[in-house]
């Protein structure tokens, strides 16, 4: 059997877990194995400027590959820096492995320089963590850290190594582990047949019938059959800020996103349905508004793979605990096996109402008669720039709800987004990790003035790699969404809510090397978007649009309200 | 409603920090909590009393269950079980009141296991209820220091709680 010191260890079953990039950062505890990786090629590591970039570009490389992404950093700072970006990737249920160094073994607990309790850090924001504590087990140690990662409930784990773990002159046993075993961690492998069948009969009597579907799905790798039975049943489909993509934005039976941002159709058809099936969302607060009031009428089924995700928030009639995808084929087959079928006269009496309700609100805003835009109208443009085909992430505020809303994503992993933590930063680095392993696929992150600076940094970072992500960036000079919470509650006064002494962006990202654009009225935004995606398109591009400030958000779910309490404008309450 | 949980842990150094962190965590409360080694060296048995109404008791078994660790769970509380807390308590014991300590002891089965001059230590084991009935009876003005275990729990009859 091969001899191998501990960094080799750790390198080489990062390998063998499938590891193609780490994203890190290193540092003195780290420097063993940082030499281990100089003298391979197989793993590659991507040198980002700030650790929470490492843990962003990981997340985004994750929710668009599916696979877990893998950060790398040194003990202390180096640590905490990326507790932003674990807890981002926990509370959106996304597959990552972070490694981070730790002081010798005999100085823990000793305040030793750059020590601090990573496991304790990290432990609530966590799936799982592994201290080492002999050399010879990190082999298995990595093999269950990505078996935990990327099953189940994906989620992060950290594995935490002290630096005499990794001595390169002290050799031991190398064996991966061929297969992974846990007794205490048996992930489900399919959902209650009794419970399936009770949930198909609702669904065929149903006369007012709702799908809300989220980050679940697209997790699952199942949109083809989210899609599959939305179309066979002729049910409207809503998704989650997490589920948008997993069933088509343009499709016709897709009636927005739900929530305290979500569509006039959406909530409105969430709270007069009579059966709702819920596929891999969580009933999360800024879906629900006022949980007392959530759907009065409607018998919930619920398909989830966290049993404690059930009846959380809301109780659910029909719960059913297993993988989305596997669920949802037991329902096609029982459907297949039927002879029912849905009440087609309750169904188009449905989508009657439906349609009404579609041209209640229509997702309409006002243009200006100036050059300066709204917000939405970028999307817009951005949207049909990119065919409707880019991979967006985004960062938090009122653009990430705007790109929510008005771009309209027909494929699943494609909309990138911090939805649970509400992470500012996150958008950039997400791009850089999407764009790193999708090279000839467009990546457009939409940010604000306010949160790409919590991580413009990372220019110089794709520089050095090459990533020319393209960065779209709505200029209105104010933590927009802030701005609009005290408009609308604290009669406008705007505490600590304007971005003062903003830098000229396009002169800062040619310091960094890279291509600025700046659009200040409408006329220019089309040879802007022709020069970002032809001219300069293997180049970084940073397009600062100029956008309204005045602008809010609608709908907007009325505070405590059901889910049919909405403003629709500055003016118009339902 | 109170309840008795019972896990069987992973012995590794940090399970318990993953318990105690998830009830601090999610706002929950523990009452008592003992942590002890098993017949099974990789395994530590642990019961701790909560309070809450169905929902969030079901929450808090869902949570527990959730963490790697955590290889069996149950809610002894459910069923029929036993459940003990032990407990050593020092009282002030002087003149008449040593011979009405002594006898209010027997009467709840405790022993006196320490005595000096003016203080007896009485060593005590039942239910909780039973715990603070001793108290109460003894009258808490006399009572120097306490000390309890926590609940430790099993089920009756067959039922156990293994692998």
């Amino acid at each position: 059997m091969e001899l191998l010191s501990g960094g080799e260890m750790l390198v080489r079953a990062l390998h063998e877990s499938g590891v193609e990039y780490i994203y890190g950062y290193p540092g003195g505890s780290l420097l063993h194995v940082y030499d281990a990786l100089y003298k391979q090629s197989a793993v590659k590591h991507v040198l980002v400027r700030h650790e929470q970039a490492a843990a962003h570009m990981a997340d985004g490389y994750a929710r668009a590959t599916g696979k877990p992404g893998v950060v790398m950093v040194t003990s202390g700072p180096g640590a905490t820096n990326t507790i932003t970006g674990i807890a981002t990737a926990y509370t959106d249920s996304i597959p990552m492995v972070v490694i981070s160094g730790q002081v010798m073994s005999y100085l823990v607990g000793d305040d030793a320089f750059q020590e601090t309790d990573m496991l304790g850090l990290s432990r609530p924001i966590v799936k799982h963590s592994f201290a080492v504590r002999r050399p010879e087990d990190i082999p298995e140690i990595v093999a269950k850290a990505f078996h935990i990662a990327s099953t189940g409930r994906p989620g992060p784990v950290v594995i935490d190594i002290p630096k005499d773990m990794t001595m390169p002159n002290e050799r031991y046993e190398y064996a991966y582990p061929k297969k992974v075993k846990l007794r205490s961690y048996t992930p489900p492998q399919r959902g209650h047949s009794g419970q399936i069948k009770k949930a198909v009969e609702l669904l065929l009597k149903a006369k007012r019938p709702v799908i809300y579907a989220g980050g679940g799905v697209i997790i699952d790798g199942s949109s083809d059959k989210l899609r599959a039975l939305v179309d066979r049943m002729d049910f409207p489909c809503t998704n989650t800020l997490m589920g948008l993509g997993s069933y088509p934005g343009t499709g016709e039976r897709f009636v927005g996103m739900l929530g305290m941002h979500g569509t006039y159709e959406a909530n409105m058809v969430m709270h007069h349905a009579d059966v709702v099936l819920a596929i891999g969302a969580r009933f999360d607060d800024r879906v629900t508004n006022a949980t007392s009031k959530f759907c009065p009428d409607a018998k919930i089924i619920h398909i989830d793979i966290d049993p404690s995700c059930i009846s959380k928030t809301i109780i659910v009639d029909v719960p059913i605990v297993g993988p989305v995808g596997n669920v949802l084929d037991e329902m096609m087959a029982l459907l297949d096996e039927s002879n029912e079928v849905p009440d087609a006269e309750a169904i188009a009496s449905w989508w009657k109402q439906i349609n009404e309700w579609r041209q209640r609100h229509a997702m309409r805003y006002e243009k200006n008669d100036s050059q300066l835009m709204k917000p939405q109208e970028v999307i817009e443009a951005i949207w049909a720039a990119t065919k409707g085909d880019a991979y967006v992430t985004s960062d938090v505020g009122q653009h990430q709800m705007f790109a929510a809303q008005y771009y309209k994503f027909d494929k699943p992993n494609r909309w990138i987004n911090s939805g649970g933590l509400g992470t500012m930063g996150f958008g950039f680095p997400a791009a850089m990790g999407v764009k790193m392993n999708f090279p000839e696929e467009m990546v457009v992150c939409v940010t604000g003035e306010g949160s790409i600076q919590m991580n413009i940094q990372e220019l110089s970072t794709c520089l050095q790699y090459g990533i020319p992500v393209k960065i779209l960036c709505l200029n209105n000079g104010s933590l927009g969404m802030v701005r609009q919470w005290q408009d609308m509650n604290y009669e406008g006064r705007h505490s600590h809510s304007y971005m003062e002494s903003l830098p000229d962006f396009i002169k800062l990202v040619e310091a960094y090397g890279h291509v600025g654009i700046r659009v200040t009225g409408r006329d220019e935004l089309p040879q802007a978007l022709e020069d970002t995606f032809n001219k300069y398109n293997d180049r970084l591009v940073f397009l600062d649009v100029a956008v309204d400030p005045e602008e809010h958000v609608y709908p907007m779910q009325v505070p405590a309200g059901s889910m049919r309490d909405m403003w629709l404008s500055k003016t118009e309450r339902t | 409603m109170r309840h008795i949980i019972s896990i069987l842990l992973e012995n590794e150094p940090g399970a318990l920090s993953r318990v105690v962190g998830l009830f601090a965590q999610r706002g929950y409360n523990i009452e008592t909590l003992t942590v002890a080694p098993t017949e099974d060296n990789t395994l530590s048995r642990l019961t701790m009393t909560t309070s809450g109404d169905d929902r969030k008791i079901e929450q808090i078994t869902k949570q527990l269950n959730k963490l790697i660790e955590v290889v069996k769970l149950v809610d002894l509380s459910e069923g029929p079980h036993i459940e003990r807390e032990l407990m050593l308590i020092k009282v002030k014991a002087v003149g008449a009141q040593r011979a009405e300590i002594k006898r209010t002891a027997d009467i709840f089965r405790g022993q006196i296991v320490d005595v000096s001059a003016s203080v007896y230590t009485i060593q005590l084991t039942g239910t909780s209820d039973k715990l603070e009935a001793f108290i109460e009876a003894i009258g808490a003005g006399c009572v120097l220091e306490t000390v309890r275990t926590g609940v430790s729990g099993i089920s009756r009859g067959e039922k156990i709680l293994s692998l």
